[in-house]
């Protein structure tokens, strides 16, 4: 394992199901083996305003929060928290904010958006298969089980 | 079974008081503190209560703990507040099973009304205090306040911040302990605080502090950690790893068992480092006692007082800097699409009342475009003030605006008080049978206790007429004559209550269908948007749109539309 931290930052608006995208990832890098940290706003989150969720992981985090300009993935649910946390992405980061924009199109159902992007995602974090999918698993409190696990998939495979 | 689980710092918290032997709880809901009592609510060895406010929690936690068995009490920081009388008193009689009392402050506000910092409160008290900066402390240290609180003969406090009890982590997880009731035996000196009593124990208070610093001194919950000496860092709390991430290599005093203050530790890494910093969030609390034992050390500048610290700032504050306030660019909160506080409020504007509020998701109908709210203090304080504001404003101007929880939780007692002391005026209680704000806790108006069982319910209705009001009625929050109600009844020469009732949409899902939207008729005149819903708003096209997904069909914005381009669906 090496000792870099991975920063992944999730941002978006209330009722998106971010925070349960931010938990699922946790518990993935958590069932991996990396100490794992997830920091995130409760409170008025819920009534639609602004959600974010800082997740790292590796050897030892010890911020619970990611670092203006350090984030690696900027996964964010809504134009405009993305264009408003953008600057959160490091210089060499990923954005994923284009993946996104094809959930959308492609999802039929809203609620599985946040499976998408986490199906996305996974190509570029070194997790491995059944980690994630067991992290699905809980994450979603083992409901709509083979609906998110195809979704996650189908994201994971996209070239 | 050792596990391995991610468990926030409040989850954390709580499961290491669950393995410790706990068997009673008691809380009143507040952000970040809440889960502390749902996660304990689940076990069936745990009598778990919410209890209607902090005082009443702290009392009856402390009563478990002289009934014998180990005890806990959790709130938000301003719940200690409430708490405050039998918590101050309590440092003075002590414990029978193990207590242990957290609180869990909230530096930049992220869902509070001020940003006091209750690691003063253990100074004050003359409680020992601990203070993790990660879940997997907290789950450490629950266990060691239970041991602590027995040896000492103290209520132990926990200091958490939400950075720590919302911040997730992997935590090793066990078995639990039982742990033998201590035997209640009557000792009027130790629990019967009249004076003479009180005045010995004060005596023994300060001895027991003397005991308590030789503990936090010895305490493996104090670390040093000797690097680089050139750079020394006293901190505790979160701003421990913010410093640690922004200066791996320099030396640390980590303070984990914080108050009372391990000052042989502290004068020993102050010797041992060049140059010497102390790095904490909020109050000079650490700084100030550092300068006291006559060490020399550098600190952040007042500006840093105010909000929460991250790894930037903590970079800023020993480059010497000041800090520079950032507006924020975050998304506004809104009340939920079809909530029921919103037709009152839309009432209460057009009325053009001076509303005295409290605390709750209808604080929300202050912000614009709604602004139908004016104060807003403390829980209890809209009918306390209500009060006030009609003796000298007229009665037939104010009103005073409460919800449901809230008004358990403090304000039977000012509505007694209005009625003693011959107010007149309307106090609306906003009954949506939940604690919404906090993410849907029961309260005893809801009827449901915090395992979820059914229990006695709270007859609002009654208990208003019970404490003086002279007129109560009911009515719902949707009735289209609400406005009328509320102007008649404020014209009344009499103390009056409304309870607008109506299902919080966080517990009750269902929905109607939407209203009808004749595009054709609508000019864009803007009145609908003044509804403040997330389900009505201007498209870039710069034309309404009215959206199916989000609207559940109240209906508040056809009431608003003046040109009839919105009807109620058939
Ligand atoms: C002393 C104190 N305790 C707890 C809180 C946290 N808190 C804020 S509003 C609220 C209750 C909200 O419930 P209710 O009055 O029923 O209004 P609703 O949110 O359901 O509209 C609580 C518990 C607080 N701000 N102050």
């Amino acid at each position: 394992m090496s000792d870099k931290v991975i920063n992944i930052l999730f941002c978006g608006t209330g009722g998106q199901g971010i925070l349960t995208a931010a938990e699922i990832v946790s518990l993935a890098a958590v069932y991996d083996g990396y100490h794992t940290k997830k920091s995130e706003v409760h409170g008025m989150a819920q009534r639609g305003g602004s959600v974010e969720s800082h997740v790292r992981y590796g050897k030892i985090v010890y911020s619970p929060l990611i670092e203006e300009g350090g984030a690696d993935f900027l996964v964010s649910f809504h134009k405009g928290e993305h264009d408003r946390m953008k600057y959160y992405l490091s210089k060499d980061g990923v954005d994923l904010f284009a993946d996104f924009e094809d959930a959308e199109k492609k999802v039929q159902n809203k609620k599985f958006i946040n499976t998408y992007m986490l199906g996305a995602l996974s190509k570029y974090l070194d997790i491995n298969r059944e980690s994630w999918l067991k992290a699905l698993e809980a994450g979603f409190k083992g409901k709509f089980v083979e609906e998110n696990r195809k979704v996650f998939l189908e994201a994971a495979a996209k070239g | 079974m050792k596990k391995i689980e991610l468990l926030s710092g409040d989850e954390a918290l709580a499961r290491g008081a669950y393995e410790a032997g706990l068997k009673f709880a008691a809380s009143y809901p507040g952000t970040p503190a809440t889960e502390i009592l749902e996660y304990l609510a689940k076990f069936d060895e745990i009598d778990a209560q919410w209890s209607v406010n902090e005082k009443v929690a702290y009392e009856v936690a402390l009563g478990a703990s002289i009934a014998g068995v180990r005890s806990i009490y959790s709130s938000k920081h301003v719940g200690i507040n409430v708490a405050g009388d039998p918590l101050m008193t309590s440092a003075y009689t002590g414990v029978g099973g193990g207590f242990v009392a957290v609180t869990a402050d909230d530096p930049q506000l992220q869902s509070s009304q001020n940003e006091q910092d209750n690691r003063l409160i253990a100074k004050f008290s003359k409680l020992p205090m601990l203070e993790p900066s990660s879940p997997a402390e907290a789950y450490k240290m629950a266990k060691e306040a239970f041991d602590l609180s027995e040896k000492f003969d103290t209520p132990v406090i926990i200091r958490l911040t939400t950075r720590v009890a919302h911040t997730k982590e992997n935590v090793e997880t066990g078995d639990r302990t039982e742990i033998e009731n201590k035997p209640f035996t009557p000792n009027a000196q130790k629990y019967v605080m009249v004076p003479g009593h009180a005045y010995k124990k004060h005596i023994a208070l300060e001895a027991k502090l003397a005991e308590l610093q030789k503990s936090a001194q010895q305490s493996e919950l104090n670390t040093m950690q000797i690097n680089d000496k050139s750079l020394g860092i006293i901190a505790d709390g979160a701003a421990y790893l913010y410093a640690k991430e922004v200066f791996p290599d320099a030396s640390f005093l980590k303070l984990g068992f914080v108050y009372p203050f391990p000052d042989e530790t502290i004068k020993k890494f102050a010797k041992e480092v060049k140059e010497l910093y102390v790095i904490e969030e909020q109050e000079p609390f650490i700084e100030e006692h550092v300068r006291q034992l006559g060490i020399d050390v550098k600190a952040k500048d007042i500006s840093y007082r105010i909000g929460e610290l991250s790894p930037a700032l903590v970079k800023e504050i020993v480059e010497g800097k000041i800090k520079t306030e950032k507006p924020s660019t975050a998304r506004k909160p809104v009340l939920c699409p079809g909530c029921s506080h919103r037709s009152v409020f839309y009432a209460l504007k057009k009325l053009k009342a001076v509303v005295a509020g409290d605390i709750g998701c209808y604080t929300l109908g202050a912000l614009k475009p709604l602004e139908a709210l004016h104060t807003t203090v403390c829980m209890g304080a809209s009918v306390t003030i209500m009060e006030s504001l009609s003796k000298n404003l007229g009665h037939d101007k104010v009103v005073g605006v409460i919800g449901d929880s809230t008004f358990v939780h403090s304000g039977i007692t000012g509505l007694v008080n209005a009625a003693y002391n011959q107010a007149k005026g309307l106090l609306i209680i906003l009954d949506n049978s939940n604690t919404a704000m906090t993410g849907s806790q029961p309260n005893p108006a809801t009827g449901v206790n915090a395992k979820g069982k059914p229990t006695k319910k709270l007859i609002l209705k009654e208990i208003c007429k019970a404490a003086g009001a002279d007129i109560v009625e009911t009515m719902d929050a949707f009735d289209k004559n609400l406005q009328n109600k509320i102007k008649e009844l404020m014209s009344k020469d009499a103390l009056c209550v409304l309870i607008a009732r109506f299902p919080c949409r966080m517990i009750d899902r269902s929905r109607q269908s939407p209203p009808v939207f004749n595009k054709d008729k609508c000019i864009v005149c803007g009145a609908c948007l003044q509804v403040d819903c997330p389900a009505i708003y201007k498209n870039a096209d710069g034309k309404i749109t009215l959206d199916a997904f989000l609207c559940v069909g109240c209906n508040v914005c056809v009431s608003a539309c003046k040109v009839d381009a919105l009807h109620r669906a058939q």
